[in-house]
């Protein structure tokens, strides 16, 4: 196969899970909804202690995106295996770890991006300082795009189960604390005012590394639940 | 019968003491069967004899327990991408997705296979009977037409081998004298099809047809 009819069958993959992501936009505002209500929740219940709530803010932030994906994860395969579009795709002419790339990409732009605009916003509601936002967004568009591709090995692995949603978070959550530790750190450090190289190149190698080794994950996974 | 085409090797595509374990119970042993182009694997037998298992490990969904499936004297788990760009498999499921047109769904189909020359995404859904389709929404479509799309996709990709999973199934008379027209065209042009239906087959007789039964076994 050429790379240019691979490079063509991404793009096609691309535009037909955004497509679908259009058509049932309803569903879209879930992970987005959930996001803005518990980070907007937070602060009524802590009380008026503005100290306390810029000291969990950034944990606050990224717990909800964390939450967030993990809620949207389910929809990343799961229509596609009911109704038989994912048994074409791994008996495509292509290799199927790109068009899970593909497809991670479509659910991330769909579910990961719209958290990563809303956040500026819900930073200036939890107290978190004007400096210190554009490092919190620094995190999201790094961490979050592994948040998905680390969920996509998982829903991979359990999409074949009938209820596979409590295996699912069992499986992911603890592979998402790493991405939780070090992005919260990371916005905790910059709130200081202290260089924050370190723990952006680790998380930077995290989506790297996430990047290059989920998606063969994540079609070897798909294998076996189909089988 | 048909001559295969000179210029090119002549694909065949063989089963080598496949063995089917499902539940404990071994559904079939030691089954060996090969085609070559024009002709066509007819599978028969009960509910529960392993038709579809049998189809899954063709097309290389499936492992089988032992054995080996090969197209043209290669392993087809070895050859993975290179099996599939000349497989089309039609499945228990339609594969469609409900929110997008039958065309939008064709050319999914295409870019997913290596596209077929000379023949366009409206001329696959006229040749189904679904001209006039286009644009409606596949949600839209009934049972009979929405299968019909599913066999309109194998006719867009350049696939030899079809592997067909009952796909008569809530096709009217008429539809599926259609179907297997289309069905001989595609041997006739030197394809080979492996395929299970309860449905007594109209092929023509020059067609030839390798049948296994596998409750008889």
């Amino acid at each position: 196969m050429s790379t240019l009819s691979l490079t063509s069958a991404f793009s096609l993959l691309l535009k037909r899970d955004l497509t679908l992501a259009y058509r049932r936009r309803a569903e879209l505002v879930n992970p987005l909804l959930f996001f803005v209500l518990v980070t907007a929740m937070f602060p009524l219940g802590i009380g008026n202690d503005a100290k306390l709530i810029e000291a969990v803010g950034p944990g606050v932030i990224w717990v909800a995106a964390l939450l967030a994906a993990l809620l949207s994860l389910d929809a990343m395969f799961r229509a596609d295996y009911d109704d038989g579009s994912l048994e074409q795709f791994m008996l495509s002419a292509h290799p199927v770890s790109i068009l899970v790339l593909a497809k991670v990409l479509a659910h991330w732009l769909v579910t990961g991006l719209p958290l990563f605009i809303a956040a500026p916003l819900l930073a200036l509601l939890l107290n978190i300082p004007a400096e210190a936002i554009p490092t919190l967004m620094l995190t999201l568009i790094l961490g979050t795009p592994v948040l998905s591709l680390i969920g996509s090995v998982g829903v991979a692995l359990t999409v074949g189960l009938r209820r596979g949603g409590v295996i699912l978070s069992l499986l992911i959550l603890p592979l998402y604390v790493p991405v939780l530790i070090f992005a919260t750190d990371t916005v905790k450090t910059a709130i200081v005012g202290i260089p924050i190289t370190a723990q952006l190149s680790i998380l930077s190698a995290m989506l790297v590394g996430s990047l290059v080794l989920a998606p063969l994950a994540t079609a070897a996974s798909l294998r076996i639940s189909l089988s | 019968m048909t001559t295969p085409n000179a210029t090119k090797s002549v694909a065949t595509f063989e089963a080598r003491s496949l063995e089917c374990i499902r539940d404990d119970r071994v559904l079939f042993e030691d089954l060996c069967f090969t085609i070559s182009p024009g002709e066509a694997l007819v599978l028969e037998g009960r509910n529960g004899s392993g038709k579809t298992s049998l189809l899954r490990i063709l097309c290389g969904i499936r492992l089988p327990e032992s054995g080996q499936v090969l197209w043209e004297g290669g392993d087809i788990f070895r050859l993975g991408p290179e099996f599939h760009e000349h497989t089309a498999y039609l499945g228990h499921k339609d594969g469609s997705k409900l929110d997008l047109t039958p065309i939008e769904n064709l050319r999914i189909a295409q870019g997913l296979g290596k596209a077929r020359e000379g023949i366009s995404l409206e001329e696959a859904l006229e040749q189904v009977g679904l001209y006039g389709f286009e644009d409606v929404p596949t949600r839209n479509l009934s049972a009979g037409q929405q299968r019909r799309l599913a066999i309109a996709r194998l006719l867009v990709t350049d696939a030899k081998l079809w592997i067909l999973d009952e796909p008569f199934t809530s096709l009217d008379r008429k539809g599926i004298e259609q179907m297997e027209r289309l069905f001989e065209g595609h041997l006739e042009r030197g394809g080979m099809a492996a395929m299970t239906t309860h449905h007594r087959i109209g092929f023509k007789d020059e067609v030839k047809l390798v049948r296994i039964n596998l409750s008889e076994r």
